[in-house]
């Protein structure tokens, strides 16, 4: 029994990392009516500038506080985001007003190759690591109830509580705020939303910046973990079930289709693996995702596509 | 009609010698019309004529080669859709162009996107004067609802709605605006004889009640007969007939152009 928790609680934390992805996804295509391609490439590019600053400042300037370190990279990584989202609208959303779905798509496709580049050129290709100080030592708990305790991953956890804090207000945000509306308004049409006053240009800024710090909270997290590295740009495209299971419109939607794939992917791996063969965890959220397409199309919490025909 | 002609004050909106072309294609030569205050003012043609781009025109999605937009004795070479919002146009359009995913309500709040005044930590959070905001604006909103009768649709997506309901709802987010001046267009293409007479009705009330000047573009001749207090009539992107619609029915180029030159 303390095993199987064990694995749940794995799950769910790692769940959560997936979710911190597929909300980035979610912000986009609800702004814009896009499936942001270069969400991925957004997290390692974050992620890099995040690793590099706080490895550079303390040189520049010669101090050693970790602390320090991390808070102004942190808010420097804030500010290359926002400003990448400045330029992203200024040089290429701008011109495509009104465009096909399959054009933005493509040019988010190219946004995710020139980001690839342009962050290795600027901070460098090697593999970097991002410590913000968080505890690495598993915790046990529940000693007293099962044999052996259940053993925490403390990063994880953290991690965990870190992306729901960021859901929490996002939700509310998109729900109960003007802007919120605007931003809902502008993902579902366009030319009506310039009718009734509502500033494209700003609105995508907005979108891009906050999908950007999401972005660069994602890829703290998976950073410090993992380490940064190009492998970060494809691991977020994991995150791609995680929104189909979720809905690509829904917020909490990218949180559950999160917890159900990480709890999903563990869980097979424990349980399902040695039937199988082992490296279920790989192509698990796929499948699940391909069940999800086939039976339910826009998701969980998705909104139900109606066309007249 | 003479207590109507009263009403009707000074020029609200003048467009002088607007040309429009895409490239080789030249969707509007040399208009000039204008629109009074408080005024029902219709825009009729065959298809293709320039009636819509005629309307973007005004609304600042289209910005014409030559010619000017004077609209509340301000002159514009150019309009941009947010100017025109903020100026007090609003329009609605041919093809739905409503928020599907979003509820009625929510629809029609959109509307008053201009008028928030508070920012937006305030909303997030529901503070005081963020609230009373919000439910003055919602008080204004379910004015419009009660008015266009759709009171019992108020949380459904629009997207499930029927058509004619959705129209409704079009037009009911451009209310929202307070507008000086409403563009409608083509607010009864595809709507059967009820229907039509139930947006003849609401139109009729807004410029009433409201008080608000419209521009409207029609296919439907009875409609726009019985509705409008002038009527302009294109025909290739030029003005072919301008007056009261009893002045351009008898107009022998309207005629011709409807109905094509006797051999």
């Amino acid at each position: 029994m303390g095993f199987f928790i064990e694995t749940l609680v794995g799950g769910l934390t790692s769940g959560m990392l997936y979710a911190l992805i597929g909300l980035g996804f979610v912000l986009i295509f609800k702004a814009s009516g896009v499936f942001n391609f270069a969400q991925g490439a957004m997290v390692l590019f974050a992620a890099l500038s995040m690793a590099r600053f706080s490895e550079w400042l303390p040189q520049w300037f010669g101090f050693e506080s970790l602390i320090l370190a991390n808070v102004l990279a942190f808010i420097i990584s804030a500010l290359v985001m926002f400003l990448l989202a400045v330029v992203i609208e200024r040089f290429v959303l701008r011109h495509l007003v009104n465009q096909e779905l399959a054009t933005l798509l493509m040019a988010t496709l190219g946004i995710t190759y020139f980001l690839d580049g342009l962050g290795q050129t600027l901070f460098g290709s090697d593999v970097y690591s991002i410590d913000v100080g968080m505890p690495k030592d598993p915790i046990f708990v529940l000693e007293n109830m099962f044999q052996g305790g259940v053993l925490l991953n403390t990063e994880d956890l953290i991690a965990a509580i870190v992306a729901a804090c960021l859901v929490a207000v996002l939700a509310l945000f998109f729900q109960f705020t003007a802007t919120g509306r605007a931003l809902r308004a502008v993902a579902d049409d366009h030319q009506a939303a310039q009718s009734i006053g509502i500033p494209l240009n700003r609105i995508w800024v907005v979108v891009w910046t906050v999908a950007g710090l999401v972005a660069l909270v994602a890829g703290i997290v998976w950073g410090s973990k993992l380490g940064v590295q190009f492998s970060l740009s494809t691991a977020a495209l994991r995150a791609l079930p995680v929104v189909i299971l979720g809905g690509l419109t829904s917020v909490p939607g990218a949180i559950i289709g999160g917890l159900i794939i990480g709890v999903g992917e563990k869980m097979s791996e424990v349980y399902l693996g040695p039937m199988v063969g082992g490296g279920i965890e790989i192509w698990f959220a796929y499948v699940l995702a391909l069940v999800f397409l086939l039976f339910r199309p826009q998701g969980l919490f998705g909104e139900k596509i109606i066309d007249r025909v | 009609m003479s207590s109507r002609e009263q009403q009707i004050g000074d020029v609200l909106l003048d467009l002088q010698n607007v040309s429009l072309a895409f490239g080789g294609v030249k969707a509007l030569s040399d208009i000039s019309f204008n629109v009074r205050e408080h005024e029902i003012r219709a825009i009729i043609g065959p298809n293709g004529a320039g009636k819509s781009s005629m309307l973007n025109v005004v609304n600042g999605v289209y910005t014409p080669q030559q010619g000017s937009i004077v609209f509340d004795s301000k002159t514009f070479a150019r309009m941009s859709p947010r100017r025109a919002a903020e100026m007090g146009i609003a329009r609605t359009f041919q093809n739905l162009a409503l928020f599907k995913g979003m509820s009625v309500l929510d629809n029609i709040m959109a509307g008053r996107n201009l008028r928030i005044r508070s920012g937006l930590l305030a909303q997030a959070l529901h503070i005081g004067p963020a609230r009373r905001e919000e439910i003055r604006h919602r008080e204004f909103v379910e004015h419009i609802i009660d008015f266009l009768e759709i009171q019992a649709y108020r949380k459904t997506p629009v997207g499930r709605l029927p058509y004619g309901l959705q129209k409704r709802v079009d037009l009911g987010r451009a209310l929202a605006m307070e507008p000086r001046l409403l563009l409608l267009d083509e607010p009864m293409a595809g709507m059967n004889v009820e229907e039509k007479q139930d947006m003849s009705r609401f139109i009729l009330d807004v410029n009433d009640e409201f008080g608000t000047t419209i521009v409207l573009i029609e296919h439907d001749m009875g409609v726009v007969m019985d509705i409008s207090d002038r009527v302009v009539v294109l025909d290739y992107g030029k003005k072919i007939g301008d007056g009261r619609p009893d002045e351009v029915r008898a107009n022998e180029d309207v005629v011709r152009a409807y109905l094509g030159v006797a051999h």
